[in-house]
């Protein structure tokens, strides 16, 4: 027998206790909604999951205003002390139901199980842990005495980290004293309904937190609702730039968090093994789905080939398949649309003049695939090397000084993230000091922890998530 | 199977004596594959460019790295192959003051038949024993001495001045010339830790070119050496990475770990690490160098990670005798109750199994 065919490892889904329709989650109850439902479907087999209501401008209204009403009566009235123990409340629960929701995150978004087991779902209880710590000392925060909530916070996320997206969102909100309205992606609801059976098993009021399903209607409604006091989005720099111009002049406060392109500078003086490691890591976690991914490698011209032929000796050897295997490396594209972005500018890469190079994967027949490909040759003016794919493509660029690394790192619309391998610090102080992104990983790539602020610079947005100024964009008086 | 270094005793023993700065522009012991790779121009400086010229190691990564290894699932037929592996990779060994022939026979009779119960069980690779116990073990193996690549148990033997090391080049190289001449078909050596930590580089590779010329037998052929580099004592992953070339460059068949009396002994990164080198000394010249983490692999889930970091670093061909094995005493009885627990669905216990 090959060893290498480890033999499958499926991880069970028996631990899931679906029901067959869920309805929107508004002050504390599961209710009907008054569009029409739609279906989540298992990127890796196309099987439908569960029936998911659809939450029309109705829907919407009456989810503000049990929010609004959740705000006036009891959360603005808590204690910090007593906010943040619902938080840890809810921390501890998604850590008992961890392997739970990890199994319905693979399963409805198509990420391998090791990851949705061993990133997404602990980060989740971490997030909810480091902001319950900060309920009761936001007059620490340095944010000025006695900082005050805004309110009602209409929350928009993706599909690529579904309830991760969530934790980013409402912890902080909460911490900070707000109620909250939020939209899961329409691809990936089921976690964040899940989630609404932790918030009653913890028993936070009724409407602090109001979980609403639907498509771009839905959220179109939701961050223009006349009664909400503060947008936070995360998504494509489109949907992003809308909701800025229709935001704007309302007086509520926004934070996007959008598309990135970022670069992976590889030194010839990096630890070569781990620097492979790296870039595998940068791109094709979470299947490239990931809007801080190392899309872009900028690798020094004299160890290009070598890098290049150890990468894909590298990516040889990954797994892509069913995502519950536990053996699973690299799991289904998200949806039927993604996977046509991703081919259509893989197509248009190959046509511009990039060498295309895919890992020999075999593909199944069933659901949205897409093996690690990576584009050599690439110019800095192909669409592949401007245009974010979120998807497991890497294009791969040279460079030969750190000043021309640094300039083409730089010469993007977006400024996410950027990562630099060398084995000299002072070279990476150097380099990071001059990239224009907001988080820059050194001899690492796309580690996340609640305490450290993540966001963007130009079109990758604006405010941050994640550390004390995390709690800014949630309270008044604070810069933005 | 190896390049035959055409050593002379010259330089490596009068390099012992000699320190480290006065050597440092002098010739070094013409090992062919350090010829090949570094050149005709073989001195002590040319060996320490190119040893300090290798890339460096980010040991958060390289552990990181490990980690993610040691998350694959293993399991049903697997796990049925991967525990007979091990136990057909394995080194059974007994290192103590105390050994006696009695002791050593013991070993033997387990190494043969690790199961009473289950004559299915394949026997391990080798036992591994200090010098004066070769002629018991092979006494004690009688037809079942051999080569494991045949289903035969080969017998290793420590020397060197094993553990420590700290003996002159002479003193080392008559405790290798005693147990190869008592028909030790394996020599684990060890290096000079002292020297390499204090820089001298040549002087580690030229005691082990004179070692692997004492493992020359009569008839031309060697005994097959393994070179401790008892990575608890270098620290460093670039060290290890280091002294890994060191040990090839200089005629090594394997890389060990460790000798197992030093803390911390094999670790799945610092052998991930030397799989790597294996790795790239294969993309570099096509030939097979075998690895042997040794001292700590007690439980059978922590050796079915090292048999997945072998397969998914250099390929699954290298989990042969000849290419990678577990020095180890207890292993086998876990293995053993593992493999029980596959056939029969429950656990026994450890009066199941036999101690030796």
């Amino acid at each position: 027998m090959n060893f290498l065919d480890y033999a499958p490892a499926p991880e069970s889904t028996s631990i899931l206790n679906l029901k067959k329709s869920y309805g929107l989650f508004i002050d504390g109850e599961f209710v009907k909604g008054h569009g029409k439902p739609f279906l989540s479907i298992s990127p890796s087999s196309e099987e439908a999951i569960a029936e998911i209501a659809n939450a029309n401008s109705t829907d919407v209204d009456a989810a503000v205003a049990a929010a609004r009403k959740a705000y006036d009566r009891t959360w603005s009235k808590l204690s910090g002390a007593d906010r943040g123990k619902y938080l840890f409340r809810i921390a501890r629960l998604v850590q008992e139901r961890a392997r739970e929701l990890a199994v319905a995150e693979s399963l409805d978004n198509g990420k391998p199980i090791k990851e949705a087991r061993d990133v997404d779902v602990p980060l989740v209880a971490a997030w909810f842990f480091y902001y319950a710590g900060w309920a009761d000392k936001l007059d620490y925060a340095g944010l000025g005495p006695n900082p005050r909530p805004l309110g009602v916070a209409a929350q928009v996320i993706p599909w690529n980290f579904p309830l991760l997206m969530l934790a980013w969102k409402i912890a902080p909100a909460l911490a900070a004293g707000n109620t909250v309205v939020i939209k899961p992606a329409e691809t990936t609801p089921l976690s964040a309904l899940i989630f609404a059976e932790i918030l009653q098993q913890a028993e936070l009021p009724a409407g602090v937190v109001n979980i609403i399903t639907g498509a771009g209607d839905t959220g179109h409604a939701l961050v223009n609702h006349s009664d909400v006091n503060k947008v936070a989005f995360t998504g494509s720099t489109a949907v992003g730039r809308a909701i800025a111009k229709s935001v704007a002049g309302t007086g509520k406060k926004l934070t996007l968090e959008l598309g990135g392109k970022a670069a992976n500078i590889v030194f010839d003086d990096a630890p070569i093994d781990q620097a492979v490691e790296g870039i595998v890591n940068g791109i094709f976690f979470n299947q490239g789905h990931v809007c801080c991914a190392g899309s872009r490698l900028l690798v020094q011209e004299n160890v290009h080939d070598e890098v290049v032929d150890r990468l894909k000796a590298r990516l040889a050897t990954l797994r892509l398949g069913d995502p519950l295997d536990k053996n699973t490396d690299i799991g289904a594209i998200n949806s039927q649309v993604q996977l046509d972005r991703v081919r259509e500018l893989s197509d248009i890469g190959e046509a511009e003049g990039a060498e295309r190079w895919s890992a020999p994967c075999v593909i199944p027949e069933k659901g949205f695939w897409f093996a690690p490909t990576i584009f050599t040759n690439v110019s800095t003016s192909s669409r592949i090397a401007r245009d974010e794919i979120f998807g497991p493509v890497l294009a791969v660029l040279t460079f030969r000084t750190p000043a021309e690394a640094i300039a083409k790192a730089n010469n993007t619309q977006y400024g996410l993230s950027a990562g630099i391998w060398s084995d000299k610090g002072s070279k990476i102080l150097a380099v990071a000091d001059q990239l224009r992104a907001g988080v820059i990983w050194a001899n690492t790539f796309n580690r996340f922890d609640p305490a450290s602020p993540f966001g963007g610079y130009k079109e990758s947005g604006y405010g941050r998530e994640g550390g004390r100024h995390g709690l800014a964009a949630y309270l008044k008086g604070a810069s933005w | 199977m190896n390049a035959t270094p055409s050593a002379t005793n010259g330089p490596a023993v009068n390099g012992a004596a000699v320190n480290g700065a006065a050597r440092r522009g002098s010739a070094l012991a013409p090992a062919e594959r350090a010829l090949d790779i570094i050149g005709g121009d073989l001195t002590e400086k040319s060996l320490r460019l190119h040893l300090e010229g290798l890339a460096g190691v980010d040991a958060v990564g390289l552990e990181e790295r490990a980690a993610s290894l040691g998350t694959r699932s293993i399991k049903t037929t697997s796990k049925a192959w991967a525990l007979d592996t091990i136990i057909r990779l394995i080194d059974l060994t007994t290192l103590e003051g105390a050994d006696t022939p009695g002791k050593v026979r013991s070993l033997v009779a387990k190494a043969v038949n690790p199961d009473a119960a289950d004559p299915t069980t394949p026997r391990v690779a080798a036992v591994c024993v200090y010098g004066d116990m070769v002629p018991s073990a092979i006494e004690a193996l009688g037809p079942w001495h051999g080569d494991p690549d045949d289903g035969r148990i080969s017998v290793a033997a420590v020397a060197t001045a094993f553990p420590s090391g700290r003996a002159s080049l002479a003193v080392k190289l008559a405790d290798t010339a005693d147990a190869v001449e008592a028909g030790a078909d394996e020599i684990d050596m060890v290096i000079d830790r002292g020297a390499f930590l204090a820089g001298n580089y040549g002087l580690v590779f030229d005691q082990i070119v004179a070692v692997k010329e004492v493992c020359r037998r009569g008839d031309g052929s060697f005994a097959h050496l393994k070179v401790i580099l008892e990575t608890g004592e270098l620290n460093t992953y670039d060290n290890v990475r280091r002294a890994s070339w060191l040990a090839i460059l200089a005629g090594g068949d394997f890389i060990k770990t460790s000798t197992g009396k030093v803390t911390p002994a094999a670790t799945l990164p610092v052998t991930l690490l030397m799989l790597e080198v294996v790795r790239d000394w294969h993309r570099l010249t096509g030939e097979r160098i075998g690895v042997k983490p040794a001292g700590g692999i007690r439980a059978s889930k922590d050796a079915i990670k090292y048999l997945v970091t072998v397969a998914e670093t250099v390929g699954e061909e290298w989990l042969q005798p000849h290419l990678f094995r577990f020095g180890a005493s207890s292993l086998l009885n876990d293995v053993l109750l593992q493999r029980q627990k596959l056939t029969t669905g429950r656990y026994s216990g450890p009066d199941y199994v036999t101690i030796d």
